[in-house]
């Protein structure tokens, strides 16, 4: 479960709704893709932010981007936060944050992950 | 947002960084008869000046020594080390390898001008003949190879020992590495153009984390300034706990971005040290040294 896939959550997001009714399951799968999202954000072989950008908890930091924190605030557009993770280029062509989306770093559900763990910062 | 992230100084080294990585292609199809020497200065004074603007208090004589001369925690712990230099042993070895007798009676003296002794800043050179970018280490395995040796390996080990060996004969001499014309020049923008693209998964330029970053955080790393990278080689590295050439650092930079590593000393990397090497042009050869 060191992944996290959407499609996976959704099926067992339904069959727990058939038990327990709406609501509850959603924001169960919602806190799991948080946790999935710090585990990618973290692991020095996925997302690896943190040898760039400082985040509560983190230890070894870098200091070449921003830190990142109080995610919502700064982008209240989710879609944005998720294009910037997908593809920094987009936003600023010489960046030298690296193109998770499109150089399949991370998958698109991945990325996803790591956005609904950004949202809590 | 942004300027969280970069303060004025760095927004003045970008932009001569983008200068920097434009400027010169479009001398690719140069003509003959060219000044090309006056052309690669200008790029080598650019590349001075952007480090000059970055890092304003380090004396220009500084670089030879790597991140140390711009970090100073790491730089006391690497005195330390150098205090019981982990390469001497390689040096040593060089020497004596340097002196054995090659099947046919020759040595590498034999292959050297000057015997050998105190040349190292004049590689790499382009060879007018061979069409090529002639590096040191390229030159001991012409050397091996003409008098009817086997090859070295361009890793480690004997070939690093002897390249120790030469450089350390040529402490304090400065790099000259001169372009002299259109073919050479050709080798050199590839070599410029390769330092300033991206590659690899992850994306980055050498230009990326040596010039941009340099200085700053990655993770718990410091990169280094790309000003004067092959004065100290090749190094004795503690991750490495042992010896290892230019080109073995320049495939381990490219891994650690994902890309694919080149063979060393194909044409690729030898353009690529090239270029470095005239960067460097004024630099004390201080190699060999160690690295964390
Ligand atoms: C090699 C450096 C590097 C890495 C690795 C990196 N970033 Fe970035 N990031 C930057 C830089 C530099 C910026 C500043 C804007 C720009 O240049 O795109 C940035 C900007 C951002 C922003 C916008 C912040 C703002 O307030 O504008 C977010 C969000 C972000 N990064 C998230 C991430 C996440 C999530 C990861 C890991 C999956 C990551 N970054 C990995 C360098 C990096
Ligand atoms: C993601 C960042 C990154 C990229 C991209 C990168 N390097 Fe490095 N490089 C480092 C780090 C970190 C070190 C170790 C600290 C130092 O010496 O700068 C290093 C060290 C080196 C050294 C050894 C310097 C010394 O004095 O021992 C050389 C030479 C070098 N890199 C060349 C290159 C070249 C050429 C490229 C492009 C092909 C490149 N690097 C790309 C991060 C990078």
């Amino acid at each position: 479960m060191l992944y996290f896939n959407k499609k996976m959550i959704k099926i067992t997001a339904c069959l727990m709704g058939l038990f327990i009714g709406t609501g509850i399951p959603v924001l169960w799968a919602e806190s799991r893709a948080v946790e999935a999202g710090k585990v990618l954000t973290f692991d020095r072989k996925k997302g690896n932010c943190l040898s760039c950008h400082v985040i509560a908890g983190g230890t070894l930091m870098g200091t070449t981007g921003p830190p990142l924190m109080m995610m919502k605030l700064r982008f209240p557009d989710k879609e944005k936060l998720y294009k910037q993770v997908f593809d920094a280029r987009k936003r600023n062509q010489k960046t030298i944050m690296p193109p998770f989306g499109s150089h399949a770093i991370l998958s698109k559900e991945e990325v996803g992950a790591v956005v609904e763990y950004l949202y809590t910062l | 947002m942004r300027s969280l992230i970069v303060n004025k100084k760095t927004n003045l080294g970008f932009a001569l960084y983008c200068l920097l990585a434009f400027s010169g292609f479009a001398g690719a199809d140069a003509e003959q008869g060219l000044d090309y020497q006056s052309m690669v200065q200008r790029d080598i004074n650019d590349f001075k000046a952007y480090y000059k603007t970055r890092f304003p208090k380090i004396e220009f004589s500084e670089y030879k020594n790597g991140v140390y001369a711009i970090d100073a925690d790491s730089r006391e712990q690497w005195l330390e080390m150098e205090d019981f230099p982990p390469y001497e042993f390689a040096v040593d070895e060089g020497e004596a390898l340097f002196a054995v007798r090659f099947a046919n009676g020759k040595t590498y003296a034999d292959c050297f001008a000057n015997g050998g002794e105190g040349i190292r800043q004049n590689y790499p050179y382009f060879d007018n003949k061979k069409g090529q970018v002639i590096s040191l280490e390229l030159a001991i395995n012409d050397c091996r190879e003409t008098n009817g040796e086997q090859p070295l390996a361009y890793k480690k080990g004997p070939m690093a020992a002897l390249s120790a060996y030469m450089a350390s004969t040529s402490a304090g001499n400065v790099f000259a590495v001169a372009v002299a014309n259109k073919e050479a020049y050709q080798a050199y923008l590839e070599g410029k153009k390769f330092f300033y693209a991206k590659r690899g998964q992850l994306n980055f330029s050498c230009a990326d984390c040596h010039m941009l970053v340099s200085g700053q955080k990655l993770r718990a790393d410091i990169t280094g300034p790309a000003l004067g990278h092959p004065t100290g080689f090749p190094v004795y590295r503690g991750k490495w706990q042992e010896m290892g050439t230019l080109h073995r650092r320049y495939a381990g930079c490219n891994k650690n971005i994902r890309a694919m590593p080149l063979p060393l000393q194909g044409r690729a990397y030898r353009n690529l040290e090239y270029f470095q090497s005239v960067m460097s042009q004024g630099l004390e050869i201080n190699g060999p040294s160690s690295r964390k």
